[in-house]
């Protein structure tokens, strides 16, 4: 199996593959070249500051501008008035949330969300529990999606906001927003989406889903850090307070220059994610279907987090029962993935998102999560399935508890030491 | 994070990794740890006139407790029972140059040492 692995990876060193293979497209994706070649003449010859109206260098990039906001208005339905350029999705997130509570706080403030949503709306949610509104963080069924009875029973006359993301990071699986949309339709609440693991990727209608906000980041979808969009709906339309002062751009929503470029780059990026959207979902099932047969054809007690079903398939999130998910990470070190169990980001706590799935910490801490993308090939997938499964191997002849499974002892039998 | 070439050697070529017959009246026996926290060790050691002469071991957790678990098993062998029980994480640590965050996997290792000898020990005293 090594000597395997090993002619597999010269064959890939031969054709010029690079080291490690990219497997963590949830993180980041790369720059498509033709976005990057779009971004270019905001960096030199056409600098202009798109806020100034006096002259022909303000007039250029606010064309850019302009012309990107319509790129990424088409992609979810929306009119380009409703996209205001942020500097990502976490800034998005903040606006939303901590906007439209400021806005109508005094009316309204309840708020409900997911324990499984990303790290920054839970945040936000957190600061604003301080400054007085209450949170609920709905758990969710064991393939992650939520529960929808549960989503509607938890709506109050105090309630104001309903935000849960379209695509989750960690886990890929997909809400079913269309169905929160008509409950916070039913109940006059807002809704808001970080949708920026969806944008690009499936497709997403915010007037089909009746979303109010909607977090967009540029990066996911092959376009540049340090831009991303909030959708806000005009009709009716859905007041916030601007996180910051200054000149009013955005129209009053989002002050400071835009960077043109970033931008331009951006709705680049949305107008290939458009075009090539089916392209893209059919060659991440592709890559999806294959490594996963193969992962669970020669390996046992490996399991999928999050609904096999309702997915992005882009994203494969597996535990590996009784291999430890920062060791694997240093094994598959040819890969560069992520660890479901957030070890390798020093924290040593398993993944909330695993832990709210109700999957055991004992598991949890065995989980990768692998990320397949537009330029991720077949080849590279072929490559890692067979490390990984040569690698779990190897730790699981490594390890006391796999040794004990196969002698027939319970763990759950043994008076572990919490340490 | 990046590691020391210490713990990349130990974890890419585990030393004395496996299984002794823990019913061996001479071989004792320390498991440590906890599969929720992420690591477990198993250490073993044959005892003979008071000398380690045999370490295996096998671990469930990240580089750092591999290593550890791995660095412990050269140490003490052919070592007495007496000094492997001096053996201070603080020894391991430093070898393997572990960050803070890891601290934990050589007390683990020192913990087993000293699990595997209590077990030793009560069996001989039966």
């Amino acid at each position: 199996m090594e000597d395997l692995v090993q002619s597999q990876k010269n064959k890939l060193l031969s054709s010029n593959v690079r080291f490690p293979i990219y497997l963590d497209y949830q993180s980041t994706t790369p720059i498509d070249p033709i976005v990057l070649e779009e971004m270019i003449p905001y960096f030199s010859t056409k600098y202009g500051n798109p806020h100034s109206k006096s002259h022909v260098f303000g007039w250029e990039a606010e064309d850019a501008v302009e012309n990107a906001r319509d790129q990424v208005a088409k992609l979810i339905g929306a009119n380009p008035k409703e996209i205001v350029f942020t500097s990502g999705a976490t800034e998005s997130n903040n606006l939303a949330i901590k906007g439209l509570a400021k806005f109508y706080g005094d009316k309204k403030n309840h708020i409900i969300t997911l324990a499984t949503e990303h790290k920054c709306v839970l945040d936000a949610l957190r600061h604003l529990e301080q400054e007085g509104f209450s949170v609920t963080y709905l758990g969710v069924e064991k393939n992650g999606l939520v529960n929808l009875e549960e989503l509607e029973k938890s709506i109050t006359d105090k309630t104001l906001l309903i935000s849960i993301m379209a695509v989750n990071n960690e886990i890929g699986v997909i809400q079913p927003l269309e169905a929160i949309g008509a409950l916070c339709r039913k109940h006059d609440v807002f809704f808001h989406s970080d949708i920026a693991q969806a944008f690009g990727k499936i497709p997403i209608d915010v007037n089909k889903c009746n979303i109010d906000l909607a977090s967009i980041s540029a990066h996911k979808i092959y376009g540049p850090k340090g831009v991303g969009a909030l959708y806000v709906r005009r009709k009716p339309r859905v007041r916030i307070l601007p996180l910051f002062n200054g000149g009013g751009q955005e129209r009053g929503m989002r002050s400071g220059t835009l960077s043109p470029a970033l931008v331009a780059g951006f709705g680049k990026a949305a107008e290939i994610a458009a075009s090539r959207m089916q392209e893209d979902l059919d060659h991440v099932k592709k890559l999806f279907d294959y490594f996963y047969k193969k992962i669970t054809d020669n390996l046992t007690e490996v399991f999928l987090n999050g609904d096999l079903n309702a997915r992005y398939l882009g994203n494969i999130n597996l535990s590996f029962a009784y291999a430890e998910g920062e060791s694997i990470i240093l094994a598959i070190k040819d890969l560069a993935v992520s660890s479901g169990s957030a070890c390798t980001s020093s924290s040593l706590e398993p993944s909330y998102v695993l832990r709210a799935l109700g999957v055991d910490v004992e598991l949890a801490h065995t989980s990768i999560r692998f990320g397949f993308g537009r330029f991720t090939t077949m080849e590279e997938v072929d490559f890692a399935a067979d490390l990984v499964i040569s690698k779990i191997g190897f730790l699981r002849e490594l390890s006391p508890l796999w040794e004990m499974v196969q002698e027939g002892i319970d763990l759950k039998s043994i008076n572990w030491a919490a340490h | 994070m990046t590691y020391h070439n210490n713990i990349i050697d130990h974890y890419e070529n585990p030393r004395n990794v496996g299984s002794m017959d823990k019913l061996d009246p001479n071989v004792g026996t320390g498991l440590v740890g906890a599969p929720a926290c992420g690591d477990v060790v198993k250490l073993q050691i044959k005892v003979e006139n008071g000398v380690i002469v045999e370490a295996k071991f096998k671990t469930f957790g990240c580089g750092s407790a591999i290593a550890s678990s791995s660095l412990v098993t050269e140490w003490i062998k052919g070592k007495n029972i007496e000094e492997a029980s001096a053996i201070k994480n603080q020894e391991i640590a430093k070898y393997l140059a572990l960050p803070p965050v890891k601290l934990h996997c050589s007390m683990l290792a020192e913990d087993a040492i000293k699990a595997a000898i209590a077990d030793y020990k009560e069996k001989q005293s039966k």
